[in-house]
């Protein structure tokens, strides 16, 4: 016997893997894959590119004279913007699994906590940027003025865990399906609809400059969201992981 | 601890909507025994290694594994399963090494850059940890896959179509892995080739 032999034969065959650690495996797993292959970044980019293109083209410019309930529609247009961009990447994580057929290799090596969170992670790192590059083109072509920045920046992050959270169960439930695009979208807009709804008005009031006092409520709401999803997320994953 | 393995289905049945392909199948496997699963095509062979390793739901019965007085369900045992099969796909856009190397961390096992290296030569990849797995050929594909099943030593080893796509020296290769195993643990091979029964202490004939 080879000394590999022997340190893996004395093992306990059912210990299981430090979750975290397993989790980042699979979070730099797919980092590495979507770095070699492009699958969901060229889509997002594009989606969220043309999008604002479009806006901007049929639109015109978003300044102040043009009307009063300005804030609230360049917020609803940057969430709207957003929401279907993240619609073209954010099922990939699990979809690239099921199409390249190696669900069942992930399957037996790796807790499905491990890859629950390796894959919210990676989500998360997808839609951080989907969002700063979307924000930026929208201020920039759009010529939005941006009151309250940070503010702005801590509602975008905010909103972006919400979602992350809400979407990233929804991707491994609709892995499997034939008729994956409509049903990711079908599923997911009623558990978003109130994450957007807040997202918009902070959003808003960040856009027209108000203070901070604005903005905690819209935070509370958003971090209480993310949190209530996370969590549910993690005990109904195994079900939706396991055949 | 890996002596006490036993592996053990009671009544197991595998359903594709009206179709039954598997109708009651129990068997009870020790450490050191190699049970061959043969049978034609569509007679249920991958069905029931894909059953065993928790891949797949039965319509009835159960799959156990009992490791000395502790008694586990497939998904529970993940770290004493190891799997072969043409359906087993590894990341295509990562390297062997890569590959080896992710599934190691996942499955908390202490590795180093030579274990993985040692491993892949073991299995007639040396040299070849650096290339992408896309870049492989379907026998070093197989072998890749070899390496990815051995590399936490598990104690009951499922094997389909064990030497598909291989030549000669990778027959070799598969009748050191099952030799291998016999002195820690199970092995269960599902295969349509009657020279591979050889390889069994009981045939189960499906189909």
């Amino acid at each position: 016997m080879t000394a590999r032999d022997t340190e893996l034969s004395s093992r306990d065959p059912v210990r299981e893997a430090p979750l975290l650690a397993a989790a980042w495996a699979v979070f730099r797993k797919d980092v590495r894959s979507e770095l070699r292959t492009r699958y969901a970044l060229n889509a997002v980019i594009l989606f969220a590119a043309s999008t604002v293109v479009a806006l901007s083209l049929g639109m015109g410019p978003l300044t102040a004279s043009r009307n009063a309930d300005l804030p609230i529609i360049q917020a609803g247009l940057l969430w709207i913007a957003i929401l279907f961009a993240a619609f073209t990447g954010l099922a990939r994580a699990f979809v690239q699994e099921e199409e390249a057929r190696t669900a069942a290799a992930l399957r037996l090596a790796a807790r499905p906590a491990a890859v629950f969170l390796g894959k919210l992670l990676f989500n998360l790192a997808l839609l951080l940027l989907l969002v700063a590059l979307t924000t930026v083109l929208f201020v920039i072509m759009l010529r939005v003025q941006v009151g309250n920045p940070m503010m702005l920046a801590a509602i975008l992050l905010a909103g972006s865990l919400g979602l992350v959270a809400a979407t990233t169960l929804i991707a491994a439930i609709i892995a499997r399906a034939s008729v994956k695009g409509a049903l990711f979208a079908v599923l997911s807009f009623p558990l978003l609809a109130p994450l957007l709804v807040v997202a918009i008005q902070g959003s808003a009031a960040a856009l027209l400059g108000r203070g901070w006092e604005y903005g905690v409520g819209p935070l509370q709401v958003l971090a209480g969201y993310t949190i209530a999803l996370v969590v549910a997320s993690l005990f109904l994953f195994n079900s939706v992981w396991e055949p | 601890m890996t002596n006490t393995i036993r592996l053990e289905l009671n009544d197991v049945a595998v359903e594709y909507g009206a179709r039954r392909v598997l109708a009651g199948v129990t068997f009870d496997l020790r450490a050191g025994e190699t049970l061959v699963v043969a049978g034609a095509n569509g007679s249920g062979k991958s069905s029931l290694l894909r059953v065993i390793c928790g891949l797949q739901r039965p319509a009835r019965g159960t799959v156990t594994i009992r490791i000395g007085a502790a008694t586990y369900g497939p998904s529970e045992a993940l770290q004493a399963l190891g799997w072969v099969a043409p359906d087993l796909q590894l990341y295509r856009e990562l390297t062997a090494i890569e590959n080896l190397t992710f599934f190691a961390v996942v499955r908390g096992l202490r590795h180093r850059q030579e274990d993985l290296e040692a491993l892949l030569d073991e299995v007639g990849l040396g040299g070849r940890g650096g290339d992408l797995l896309a870049a492989y050929s379907s026998g070093m594909a197989q072998r890749l896959r070899y390496a990815y099943a051995l590399l936490h030593n598990p104690p009951i080893l499922v094997l389909d179509e064990p030497t598909v796509t291989f030549d000669e020296r990778g027959v070799s290769l598969v009748e050191r892995v099952i030799a291998r195993q016999r002195n820690h643990g199970i092995t269960v091979i599902a295969t349509n080739d009657p020279r591979e029964e050889r390889f069994g202490d009981y045939v189960l004939r499906l189909g």
